[in-house]
């Protein structure tokens, strides 16, 4: 089974995060990282790979340069090679320039000359949110999903797969889908596995291959600015000893608690 | 020009969202001066009541009815859908941010060659143009988004964004029977029946204190901290879905819109930052207290007492200070 698995590099969870100077865009420093969801739909393609015992896992990314380590960090943990969609870091053509049809459009074209089987991704980015790209994407080429997905159930050279999906209020579905299929994984299906030493050297040999990113097309949205959230509450801030921070919390508790 | 909102219904029940989402659109419409319209999809026998009861409240509704829709698949919404969207030709289609839509939304927009504004939790109209607010970096920033395509704009929005409320006085409204043309052959799923794991154990919809672990906790065994404040506070334990995910704490015992929704009297979050899906679940409460070290973790936005500092510090001191 031939499965790609498209990742997102963003932030690290505790990079500073400012709006830039135009108002429109994020400064967020030099700490970047492989988007969790998508590590959950990596962990699911390398255990279908080592449960079928045969297939190809290829890992896919679009971004500048800097999306290299990413992709390095999935190859180190198994996939076999990778597809760098380059793209300019900001300006013209950069992921932040185009919407997400346009940027599953870019994903849509590298994954067409792959066909695989599966291809799966993560529910959501953990920077802008949206937790679409999946679902344009399998639509753009014209695939049935499942989103949601917490674990696969597959055989060998079968031409159909059954997902376990979640719902809501702790609600679950099974669901049959023929392949090729596209699914976003959720998290908590699986455990993330770390890169070891050996995985880490082996993906030194591991083939990126580097595509050009098609010009954009227009955007069907904008961002017209960013702002700061405003706090709801009335808010009692405590800073300082811990001691001290730590006695006012016991008071209110004390109070609101009745203890 | 006009709003449409797609409603969503489980077994002859409305989706709580899509009341608010019906409020939002309602308020879009007015805002816009333009109609508002609903729109449920269901087996026909199963969407009559529903369909009548919002026409009831003034709004007109579209009952989209057709056997292949009575379970819900992707391909039979957005078939669906997209007959009616070209029927009716909204400027706007407003959703809730359910499961539901998260699966078969995006797809519509895309069929129609346009773009979902997801997880909207505010929306602004000035100058006859809307604006949509969504969340960026897990809270972090708030993002105004405006619609540029040309085609119809879809936006969803977020639980407990949007007052779910009913307009008593308003003349009934008509209800409209739209019969899509969807053929078996199109549904590429077969979705099974629904099924819950186990019984839940734990209500943590009923408890009164409330102390919930996030990711700032670092390590597994350093859950201890948080179990001896909730001993001495006689509270319920409970957590953001990451520590469930690693399997800390049960899946039982996660708060947030994949979790558990709770009201308790205290809330104390330890080390979460506050992602829009864990405030959903837990901004009921009446008093929160948020410890984090980061002061611009979002959890402090909803906080009535924002503790900035060590966790590792401040729990275990909390915890003597209470015994003590």
């Amino acid at each position: 089974m031939k499965i790609v698995v498209a990742v997102k590099q963003v932030p690290e969870r505790d990079a500073p995060v400012h709006v830039a100077a135009d108002g429109r865009g994020v400064e967020t420093g030099d700490a970047w990282t492989m988007n969790e969801p998508d590590a959950y739909a990596l962990e699911e393609a390398l255990q279908l790979k080592e449960r079928l015992g045969e297939g190809e896992v290829v890992v896919l990314s679009a971004g500048p340069e800097r999306v290299e380590s990413t992709l390095r960090e999935a190859l180190a943990k198994g996939a076999d090679r990778a597809l760098h969609i380059v793209t300019p870091e900001d300006g013209v053509g950069s992921l932040a320039e185009r919407d997400t049809l346009g940027v599953a459009q870019m994903l849509a074209e590298a994954v067409r000359g792959e066909s695989p089987d599966l291809v799966l991704t993560g529910l959501q980015s953990d920077d802008l949110g949206a937790g679409q790209t999946g679902v344009v994407l399998a639509e753009l080429l014209g695939l049935p999903h499942a989103t949601l997905v917490l674990s696969v159930d597959a055989e060998a050279g079968a031409k159909q797969i059954r997902v376990k999906r979640e719902l809501e209020d702790g609600w679950f579905q099974q669901i049959e889908i023929p392949l090729p299929a596209l699914l976003t994984i959720q998290s908590g299906g699986n455990r993330l596995r770390y890169a070891t030493l050996m995985g880490i050297k082996r993906a030194r040999s591991k083939e990126t291959k580097q595509i050009d990113a098609a010009s954009p097309s227009a955007r069907h949205d904008e961002v017209v600015r960013l702002v700061l959230p405003e706090r709801t509450r009335q808010t009692e801030i405590l800073s300082g000893a811990a001691d001290q921070i730590a006695a006012k919390i016991a008071e209110r508790l004390k109070a609101e608690v009745g203890i | 020009m006009s709003v449409l909102v797609v409603m969503e219904q489980t077994g002859g029940g409305w989706h709580r969202i899509g009341r608010e989402a019906l409020a939002a659109g309602r308020h879009l419409a007015s805002e816009m001066k333009m109609p508002v319209a609903a729109a449920v999809l269901g087996a026909p026998e199963a969407i009559a009541t529903l369909a009548a009861q919002v026409a009831s409240e003034g709004v007109g509704v579209w009952a989209v009815g057709h056997p292949l829709l009575e379970h819900y698949t992707p391909d039979g919404f957005v078939a669906a859908l997209q007959q009616l969207v070209s029927e009716v030709k909204p400027a706007f289609v407003v959703f809730p941010h359910t499961y539901q839509v998260r699966d078969y939304a995006p797809a519509l927009a895309t069929r129609v060659g346009e773009v979902l504004v997801s997880d909207v939790i505010a929306m602004q109209v000035s100058d006859g143009a809307a604006t949509f607010t969504r969340q960026w970096m897990g809270g972090k920033l708030n993002a105004q988004y405006r619609h540029t395509g040309s085609g119809p704009c879809f936006v969803s929005v977020q639980a407990g964004s949007f007052r779910a409320e009913q307009d008593a006085g308003a003349a009934a409204a008509e209800v409209r029977q739209f019969a899509p043309q969807i053929d078996a052959a199109q549904i590429r799923t077969k979705p099974g029946e629904p099924f819950r794991e186990a019984a839940r154990t734990v209500d943590l919809g009923s408890a009164q204190v409330i102390i919930s672990v996030g990711r700032g906790i670092g390590e597994q065994e350093n859950l201890k901290l948080v179990e001896e404040l909730a001993g001495a506070l006689g509270a319920e334990l409970a957590a953001s879905r990451p520590i469930c995910d690693a399997g800390w704490l049960p899946m039982e015992r996660q708060v947030g819109s994949s979790g558990q929704t709770v009201a308790p009297k205290v809330y104390v979050a330890v080390g979460i930052s506050g992602a829009i899906q864990h405030l959903v679940g837990m901004k009921g409460a009446r008093t929160v207290i948020a410890i984090n070290k980061d002061p611009d973790a979002p959890i402090f936005e909803v906080a009535d007492v924002a503790a900035v500092g060590d966790l590792f510090e401040i729990v275990p001191a909390v915890t003597r200070a209470l015994k003590g």
